[in-house]
């Protein structure tokens, strides 16, 4: 597989939240303002890729019998990393996200690709799969949460966009505009791919 | 007292683990498709978490605070979780064959669900006590089993209802769940 194809497949095929239903808690949780979903994507790409380049290097060392915990203490080292940096660096951000950095630890996104795709291949193909699935993820963060941005509170980016005449949506930036967002836009997706997959039929 | 009755139902209710935190969507997706195995799984979360605030706190006070290694806290409280999982996967799988089997992939999964890992960093920066710590553990756990077995009675309904094929599985199960979140959200002036 070249390592292009490695890189757009975690993007959109296999789009990590929207494909493979991964990852779903900070998806939900951080989605209520696109500077949110930014922060927490990039904070999950950087452990990602990470994570994938040492579990591939140490990939012939590692024992199968107890690789899961291995992997679960190699990704929890570099979250605490990030969750250092953080703190140090941007503390507006780090406290917005609150618990949800730390719990980058149990995404399953990240354990999924230790498992299903560094644990298999060379530490290049991973640092690109890790690049292309954590860019995913962050898109993915980016959709919703501009969505409910702009329905929830007339902004994106903190920039106010709607005018002073719309009345904001305040469900969509509380718990259950989370969910229903969320499912809307993966039925809008099934429903293209739907339509793609009869026109290709016909 | 009255401290402890208020983390309790705040657990449960207002700051539902599932529908208002947003912890344990995982197994909250995965495992509602029946009710049966709905209930198996919030008791044995409700377990793994109320011994997981213990543990963690445990170690919390009388290692991680002296030795100032809290920076360490992801790491320690993960590795404690995994141990436990572990160890209630074997009682299970001695204990019920049927319910181990009908948990399948989801019982190793109790180790990467963030509404353990959560229950614990929250106890952790509240500074909760070790009792408030259980209840909270015990609580949250609870509230998480409330909102899965409701869910999946919902779902098993759902399984007869016709819906458009682009929403079928999946989506409509988020919908459904933020629908779920909408009428807890009722809650929230209770206390």
């Amino acid at each position: 597989m070249g390592s292009l194809r490695v890189f757009w497949r975690g993007l959109l095929d296999e789009n990590p939240v929207f494909r493979l239903l991964l990852g779903m808690c900070p998806i939900l949780a951080v989605s209520t303002a696109a500077i949110n979903g930014l922060g927490m994507g990039l904070a999950a790409t950087a452990v990602l890729v990470a994570s994938n380049i040492l579990i591939s290097l140490l990939r012939s060392i590692i024992p199968d019998k107890i690789r899961i915990p291995c992997y679960i203490v190699i990704i929890a080292t570099f979250v605490t990393m990030v969750d250092l940096l953080m703190e140090a660096f941007v503390p507006g951000l780090h406290g917005v996200l609150g618990i949800f950095i730390p719990l980058i630890v149990v995404n399953c996104i990240i354990l999924q690709r230790a498992e299903a795709f560094a644990s298999k291949n060379g530490v290049f193909l991973s640092a690109i799969d890790g690049i292309g699935m954590g860019l995913g993820f962050t898109l993915a963060l980016i959709i919703l949460a501009s969505i409910r941005e702009v329905l929830g509170a007339g902004t994106f980016f903190g920039l106010t966009l709607m005018p002073a005449a719309f009345e904001p949506m305040k469900l969509m930036v509380s718990p259950p505009g989370a969910f229903i967002g969320l499912g809307l836009i993966i039925g809008l997706i099934n429903y293209v791919q739907n339509l793609r997959e009869v026109r290709r039929r016909a | 007292m009255p401290n402890l009755f208020v983390i309790f139902f705040g657990a449960i209710l207002i700051n539902n683990f599932v529908l208002t935190r947003f912890l344990g969507i995982c197994p909250f997706l995965g495992v509602s498709r029946k009710v049966e195995t709905a209930i198996g799984m919030s008791l044995a979360v409700i377990f793994v978490m109320t011994v997981a605030s213990l543990a963690t706190w445990t170690i919390q006070t009388y290692l991680l605070i002296p030795f100032e290694m809290l920076y360490l806290r992801t790491i320690a409280f993960i590795l404690i979780i995994a141990v436990l999982v572990q160890f209630v996967e074997m009682v299970m799988l001695k204990v019920t064959p049927t319910l181990y089997q009908a948990l399948g992939v989801y019982l190793p999964l109790i180790t990467t669900n963030c509404a353990v890992l959560g229950v614990t960093l929250i106890n952790l920066n509240e500074n909760y006590t070790l009792v408030e710590s259980l209840v909270h553990g015990f609580a949250g756990a609870v509230g998480f089993g409330l909102a899965i077995v409701v869910f999946a009675g919902i779902r098993e309904r759902l399984d007869y209802a016709p819906i458009p094929k682009a929403l079928e599985g999946f989506p409509i199960a988020l919908i459904v769940a933020g629908l779920l979140s909408m009428s807890f959200l009722g809650f929230q002036g209770l206390l």
